[in-house]
């Protein structure tokens, strides 16, 4: 075991563990999107950026969920430096989403609404302009459907996909600005199993897929 | 929706699947393959993309993935009178976008897309050199300036015209 300080407590952590997952496991909560409880400093992705943390001794904050703990680590995580960025962090993921949350089938059960309830700020992405996708809803997935403008590109669809089955159907497409998630197959059979697994459906932290309900003509 | 394959597509698809059948496998292979079938076909169907996938025994999802991450690839036929708008910093400020749009509006397609008849394209592109002449927009190899929505009409129209006129042609001989 491996003891260290975060927040003026002394915790104690599995060796190989990250600073994320230690401080959660504590009761100590740090707001993050992207990572899985699996997940050791080397598999995360680190790709939301709000799991920001300082470590003394640190030059600068660091993504919480990619760094092991060390003994005698001392951790802060609610410093105003640290809210300030992840603040800014959530604002930039806000400004490529569309907020509708009376319409999201995530209202009320979404990472984003806790976040920023967490952090103490709104939905908004002032000073950032907000950049929408087009068109709102993807349609290739053969169940699915996907919504770019709610999607934060955490990766955990794609992740918990590859965990599960061993020709996983979700991949990312595209890059920057029109990075999207999903499956680009363009034989259905191809998931028949998708509504048996579910899983990315459940993992995701927001809204962004939806079972496609069958308008039958 | 993706436009249906040409004969001369498949004929192209039939050649591709030995070369791509002999290739040597594993994941370093995925771009060369791409590669390979983009340069028999012009650009990559569902079809070219399922044979990589199935050569590299990965899903084709994963492929498709891959590929839109690349500007080289792409996934509709480029048209036989490839519109290219110039999106450069002259022709931005000059009001190249809602030139873009007018193709959009005439051919009744998007950037990045192909007309049913598979005459025309449109894409975008960097400045081509001749901001002096900005709006600028090439049609085939023909490069047009000071372009203004009224004239996208007539360009669409002159290449439909010639195109009718050397089918009359041919029909004649
Ligand atoms: S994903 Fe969350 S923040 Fe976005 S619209 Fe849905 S409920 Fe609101
Ligand atoms: S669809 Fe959901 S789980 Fe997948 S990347 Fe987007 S937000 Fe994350
Ligand atoms: S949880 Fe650490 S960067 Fe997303
Ligand atoms: S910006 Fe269009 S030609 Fe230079």
């Amino acid at each position: 075991m491996i003891t260290l300080t975060a927040d003026n407590r002394t915790i104690q952590a599995r060796e190989g563990s990250s600073v994320l997952s230690a401080c959660l496991s504590a009761g100590i909560y740090i707001p993050h999107l992207c990572w899985l409880e699996a997940d050791a400093p080397a598999d995360a992705p680190a790709a939301c950026r709000l799991c920001l943390v300082e470590i003394e001794g640190f030059r600068e904050p660091v993504a919480a969920c990619v760094v092991t703990v060390e003994n005698g680590m001392t951790v802060h995580t609610g410093t105003e430096t640290v809210r300030r960025l992840q603040k800014t962090a959530l604002k930039l993921l806000l400004s490529v989403h569309r907020v509708d949350c009376k319409h999201c089938p995530a209202n009320k059960a979404c990472a984003l609404q806790n976040i920023a309830k967490f952090l103490g700020t709104g939905l908004g992405c002032k000073p950032f302009e907000r950049v929408l996708k087009e068109p709102d809803v993807d349609s290739r997935h053969p169940v699915l459907d996907y919504y770019p403008n709610r999607c934060v590109l955490c990766g955990i669809c794609v992740r918990v996909c590859r965990q599960r089955h061993q020709r996983p159907l979700l991949s990312f497409a595209r890059r920057g600005f029109e990075t999207v998630v999903g499956c680009f197959d363009a034989d259905p059979v191809a998931a028949a199993d998708c509504m048996s697994c579910r899983a990315c459906l459940e993992s995701c932290p927001t809204g962004a897929l939806v079972q496609r309900t069958v308008v039958k003509g | 929706m993706p436009l249906p394959l040409t004969a001369e597509d498949r004929l192209h698809l039939k050649t591709l699947q030995p070369q791509i059948a002999a290739s040597p496998k594993g994941r370093g292979q995925l771009i060369p393959l791409l590669q390979m079938a983009q340069k028999a076909l012009g650009y990559l169907p569902d079809e070219a993309l399922s044979l990589v996938a199935d050569h590299l025994a990965v899903t084709r999802s994963e492929v498709y993935g891959v590929a839109s991450f690349y500007n080289q690839f792409r996934f509709n036929p480029p048209g036989k009178n490839p519109v290219k708008v110039c999106m450069g910093t002259a022709c931005h400020v000059r009001g190249g976008e809602i030139i873009l749009e007018n193709f959009e509006r005439k051919l009744e397609i998007r950037e990045g897309e192909t007309t049913e008849d598979r005459e025309f394209s449109i894409e975008r592109v960097a400045c081509v050199g001749c901001c002096a002449l900005a709006p600028v927009a090439l049609v085939g190899e023909t490069l047009h300036g000071h372009m203004a929505p009224s004239k996208v009409e007539g360009l669409v129209l002159r290449v439909r015209l010639e195109k009718e006129k050397a089918e009359r042609e041919a029909a004649h001989s």
